[in-house]
């Protein structure tokens, strides 16, 4: 599974400090902390409350690429603080995120190409969140219909259905696991599903158990990447068992291990 | 013409050097560098592959017990003998590579002590400069003696050591770290148990590019595609990103093709026995081949030479 680690966001206080003081230091532990849970990429998000994120996305990400290398994803809904993160960034980037409006299509679909980035596409629009299955195949479809007039190679497009807490779209829930496993049949080559799981359990109680069952669950129906707190060791252990059953590792006792051996 | 759809791979299967030249410490004439895959066997249009396949000659510290007449005629006077018997392998079979099994360490077949075995290294490295594999008797408390003292007496040579089995490897991998050999680790056709090896392995300190896998083959007409499925996945599970598999495979074709009923039936059989199961598993993607007689083996040199021919072509 492609996971992204979510935890450089300006939305936390510590990182909102370190962005502010520019304490490096803090947000490089952050990086590498994460690496080593076993995130295969780290999203970079300057937070709400930035002043001047044109400028932080590029520290943050300056910072970040003096430890690790591992892929980043440029985390904001302006596409000028995008695009200045991928001025500097020289490790592979990550777009996150287009929606389907045409505008943002047509601002951030270039970018990516000209970068090399791959891209998260979210299946909402100025018109709001999709509230069935239907809506977010329809949203889908549009992203994934632009790209390809635009010859953004699908291999390197996430899409991804938009989790919603459990505790306000219960309803939703369902169709949501079954627009995972229908996205990939909107092309060939298919693009990929990812999500931001802790959406899933915000406002509840028990949110670990929740992130992991969801994720789980999830998997089974063809997941291919998350945005996720890999430093929850209950969670990275059921997405590797979830793998394992899947035959995507070869089992062996020491399975969990080996998987963080990658 | 309908479009060729060509694997993306995500890793190549690590490369192990075998031997030591005097620049790296040891008095080796030249290195065999095994394994490097970054495509299935002889997919060149997918990825690479840097090393060929390599035929290890077998040879025995004593006269083999169970070698058929077939096999000791082939090496005349020197059969039973293993410093002549290397120096013919190399002299008059042109080998790159040799592999000395210590059967008579064991309890049952003369019962040498770890002195004797590393005396006799030590005068083997002397006879002959190719990089060397070497086999203990298969008796584990006995193993655990000698293959000490023969890893300490080809200390710096990084000689090719076996075997690591699930129950039986802390003495040997601590022995290969201490004297800089690589490890071959063997698992009873069992995909999971060369995995879990390989990472108990590794959990002491030898990188997992010291270590061959061994995934224990049958000759033809007993179970070859057994070996054969189990190592295609493994492969597949190398190349798609999984690191503790992503080792070479070491076969030992020779030991078990002669063990055929086929083999011994009439002159001439054995050595295509040989040959043929040979062929199958560098189809099947193995590394080294240890085998046992000049003719199959030259025949499967040949093979390989064609094989690696199609390279770009």
């Amino acid at each position: 599974m492609f996971i992204i680690g979510e935890l450089i966001n300006g939305m936390y206080q510590d990182i909102a400090k370190a962005i502010k003081e520019k304490h490096k230091a803090i947000i490089q532990k952050c990086a590498l902390e994460q690496v080593k849970a076993g995130a295969s990429a780290l999203d970079v998000n300057c937070g709400p409350a930035a002043r001047e994120p044109i400028n932080d996305i590029q520290w943050l990400v300056q910072a970040i690429q003096e430890v690790t290398d591992k892929p980043l994803a440029l985390d904001s809904s302006k596409p000028q603080v995008i695009e200045s993160g991928l001025k500097v960034i020289k490790n592979k980037a990550i777009i996150n995120s287009t929606t389907a409006d045409p505008e943002k299509l047509q601002a951030l679909v270039p970018l990516a190409k000209k970068y090399n980035a791959r891209l998260i596409g979210l299946t909402i629009s100025a018109k709001g969140i999709p509230q069935n299955k239907d809506q977010r195949l329809e949203l889908a479809a549009a992203i994934v219909a632009h790209c390809a007039e635009e010859g953004f190679p699908i291999d390197d497009l996430y899409l991804d259905p938009i989790v919603l807490p459990v505790n306000v779209a219960q309803a939703q829930m369902k169709d949501i696991l079954e627009s995972i496993r229908e996205f990939k049949i909107i092309s060939e080559p298919s693009p990929k599903a990812i999500v931001g799981l802790s959406n899933v359990s915000q406002g509840a109680s028990a949110r670990s158990l929740v992130n992991r069952t969801f994720l789980v669950m999830a998997l089974a129906y063809g997941l291919d990447g998350a945005i996720l707190d890999p430093l929850d060791k209950d969670l990275m252990d059921a997405a590797i068992t979830a793998e394992l059953i899947l035959n995507k590792h070869i089992y062996c006792d020491s399975y969990l291990e080996a998987y963080r051996k990658k | 013409m309908a479009e060729v759809i060509l694997e993306k791979w995500q890793q190549a299967v690590s490369t192990v050097n075998i031997g030591a030249t005097r620049a790296d410490g040891g008095s080796r004439s030249h290195v065999v560098k095994v394994g490097g895959e970054s495509t299935l066997p002889f997919l060149f249009s997918e990825g690479s592959l840097p090393n060929r396949p390599v035929i290890a000659f077998e040879l025995c510290d004593i006269v083999p017990a169970d070698w058929p007449q077939e096999l000791a005629s082939a090496y005349g006077a020197g059969f039973g003998d293993p410093l002549s018997w290397a120096q013919k392998c190399v002299k008059e079979y042109q080998a790159k590579i040799l592999c000395l099994r210590l059967q008579g360490a064991h309890p049952d077949f003369g019962n040498k002590s770890a002195e004797e075995e590393a005396g006799l290294i030590s005068a083997l490295l002397k006879k002959v400069d190719v990089p060397l594999i070497i086999l203990g008797c298969g008796d584990d408390a006995k193993d655990n003696l000698v293959l000490p003292a023969v890893c300490q007496a080809a200390k710096g040579e990084r000689c090719l050591i076996g075997e690591a089995v699930q129950d039986n490897y802390k003495t040997l991998v601590a022995s290969v770290l201490a004297d800089g050999h690589n490890i071959i680790a063997q698992s009873p056709i069992d995909i999971n148990i060369a995995k879990q090896l390989n990472i108990l392995i590794s959990d002491m300190g030898l990188a997992l590019e010291k270590i061959v896998i061994n995934p224990t083959i049958g000759a033809l007409g007993y179970g070859l595609e057994y070996a054969y499925s189990i190592m295609e996945r493994s492969r597949l599970a190398a190349l798609a990103g999984d690191k503790t598999m992503a080792c070479p495979f070491i076969a030992y074709v020779g030991q078990e093709a002669w063990r055929a009923k086929e083999a011994r039936a009439e002159a001439g059989q054995g050595i295509i026995w040989e040959m043929l199961t040979a062929t199958a598993l560098i189809q099947a993607g193995a590394d080294i081949l240890v085998m046992r007689h000049p003719l199959a083996v030259e025949k499967a040199n040949n093979y390989i030479e064609e094989l690696m021919r199609t390279n770009g072509v």
